[in-house]
């Protein structure tokens, strides 16, 4: 009887979910391999997508499921990637694993300061308080020209070996490994989390903050945790693009990039983990190719793009997928009734 | 006397010229079977936000058992053992309603923290829920979302939420609002059965409900204790007779 209930999804998340990892979730890390092998002349814009990939992810965790709303996510993005350009062009820190904890830490530090300042507001007043900050540390890079290079951008960054074994090559081989290797850590942690006692509560939050309220949850502690947390791992991205790069432009800052990312992770779909994954493939893809076809007018596909998903598929690339899913089963399943 | 599990001293609140709540002075004992009851614009609703929190009285002091509980956040208070409804269903519509329970459990466990475990493989938590669920009676709609069940079973899922914070003093804001009449039988059935060493406190319109279900009635009318007794002396009282009739009148 209950077998014949509506077509679910399975649920990501919560108490009822199964945290085990299903065949289809290595498929993102089969392609990824798959392309290193097949297109070594992408490798460079493959390794791009690896990280657009763990920031889009971050802001997934913060957007998707605790449902914080953000314009402002490059200022830890940004802050990591100077953090890890300065610590190399100017103190002369080039080991690639020291610089990612230092973007870390700033980035946490960023993080739990400015959580702690503007998670008491919400919606449009967050909006624009996030944005605030970005572009106040957008003013402050442009500024700052001694350290940061300014409108210029930091140059001279150098990376030593990684490991003392492993050249960052021109080809970007041994770049889009490492990426790929720390977006794939990133998977693992931020996939354990939302199927934790702790992701479960982030869902409770963003479904009813007054009601996770009223079962005694410290809400404001909670958000500022998880800012942090999503902070941090913005903050490695950052650093991973600059190490790449071997460069630190303005660009890493303020609306622009926040923007973008929003715009990714609407493309994949917001609150379902591999939304983070599609949405950048799909928008760095279109983003090269068009770029290269229409270099003047690219963001209009961009954004016609964007159009379409926000117009006929309100769950992203990947709701529509559901939807397509659960269309082709229904018949089956309706077949199987009529058996009986 | 026995300590009180409740209890306000000359609870006020006013916005601006208007007194809303006006020096309540409140017990509830331990283990009490309590009604609050008033017409439309009492103040019940404002004195249930300055008991659960969410507003901040005026003037006056709020007692949590011993504890002075005026200042404390809302969350804390719930941590403390003071446990609420809502009188419209304030739920995780989306979620299952096994999670609408195990999400608070998990709060008063300290598991709520917790980012590595899968929360489904926290069995004594689910377990705890479905044992919830069991005695209300929706066992058989844990793995359903919230927002697909009847509505008189979405008011057995917010009294199983906070009956799973395993309160001291549960505060229920009208359980039966909105629940057709046929449905709300099962509701009393349900707080009948409520353990006893929980001070209940509930705030209803459902006459009915209410004296079968309090052996102690507060009638507040504008802001302000009318008279509190035993339901018989509630029902032979001509002030509060007076009140309702003048209310049915309006």
């Amino acid at each position: 009887m209950a077998a014949h209930g509506p077509v679910r999804s399975p649920r990501l998340s919560g108490y009822t979910s199964n945290p085990r990892i299903r065949w289809a979730e290595w498929l993102p890390w089969i392609a990824a391999l798959a392309f290193f092998f097949t297109l070594p002349e992408y490798l460079a814009l493959g390794g791009r997508i690896l990280i657009y990939i763990l920031f889009a992810l971050s802001l997934d965790l913060i957007l998707g499921y605790a449902g914080i709303i953000t314009l402002g996510h490059s200022a830890f993005f940004g802050l990591g990637a100077y953090t890890a350009g300065i610590l190399s062009a100017k103190y002369g820190f080039t080991d690639p694993f020291f610089q990612l904890a230092a973007a870390a830490a700033m980035a946490a530090l960023l993080g739990v300061a400015t959580g702690a300042l503007i998670l008491r507001t919400k919606a449009l007043t967050l909006l624009m308080l996030t944005l605030a900050i970005t572009s106040i540390l957008y003013e402050v890079a442009n500024r700052a020209s001694g350290l940061t290079g300014g409108n210029d951008g930091l140059s001279g960054v150098t990376v030593a070996p990684i490991l003392g074994l492993f050249k960052f090559d021109l080809f970007g081989r041994t770049a889009f490994v490492y990426c790929l290797i720390a977006l794939f850590l990133g998977w693992l942690f931020v996939r354990r989390l939302i199927y934790s006692p702790f992701g479960a509560m982030l869902t409770g939050i963003r479904e009813n903050t007054a009601r996770m309220y009223a079962v005694g949850a410290p809400v404001y502690w909670r958000l500022v945790l998880v800012y942090t947390i999503s902070a941090t791992m913005a903050g490695v991205a950052g650093a991973l693009l600059t190490q790449v790069n071997q460069f630190v432009g303005l660009n890493v800052l303020g609306l622009e990039p926040s923007g973008d990312l929003l715009v990714m992770l609407i493309l994949g779909g917001v609150g379902r983990l591999y939304g983070a994954f599609v949405g950048p493939v799909v928008y760095l893809i279109a983003q090269d190719y068009l770029a290269k076809q229409y270099p003047e007018y690219w963001y209009l596909g961009i954004g016609a793009l964007l159009i379409v998903v926000v117009l006929f598929a309100r769950g992203g690339i990947l709701g529509l997928a559901d939807q397509w899913l659960k269309a082709l089963s229904r018949p089956k399943s309706s077949a199987r009734a009529s058996a009986r | 006397m026995a300590e009180s599990a409740l209890q306000t001293e000359k609870l006020c609140k006013s916005f601006g010229a208007l007194t809303v709540a006006d020096r309540i002075d409140f017990r509830l004992e331990a283990g009490a079977r309590h009604a609050l009851i008033g017409p439309n614009g009492a103040g019940k609703t404002t004195f249930v936000n300055m008991l659960t929190g969410v507003l901040a009285p005026s003037s006056g002091r709020i007692l949590l058992g011993a504890q002075d509980i005026t200042r404390t956040r809302q969350s804390a208070r719930v941590r403390l053992g003071l446990g609420r409804t809502f009188q419209i269903t304030t739920l995780f519509r989306s979620l299952p309603v096994l999670d609408n329970v195990a999400l608070g459990i998990a709060e008063r466990e300290g598991a709520a923290r917790r980012m590595w475990k899968p929360a489904s493989r926290h069995d004594e938590i689910k377990q705890e829920a479905m044992a919830l669920l069991d005695t209300l009676g929706v066992a058989q709609d844990a793995s359903i979302a919230v927002q697909d069940l009847p509505y008189g079973r979405q008011r057995l899922v917010e009294i199983a939420i906070a009956l799973g914070l395993r309160p001291k003093v549960l505060l229920l804001d009208e359980p039966a609002a909105g629940v057709p009449s046929q449905d709300s039988g099962r509701i009393l059935e349900v707080l009948a059965g409520l353990p006893g060493d929980i001070a209940i406190l509930i705030i209803e319109h459902d006459m009915d409900l209410v004296f079968r279900f309090a052996k102690r009635i507060t009638v507040l009318v504008q802001g302000q204790i009318l008279v509190e007794g035993t339901p018989e002396e509630i029902a032979r009282d001509q002030r509060v007779r007076d009140v309702y009739l003048g209310e049915a009148h309006a």
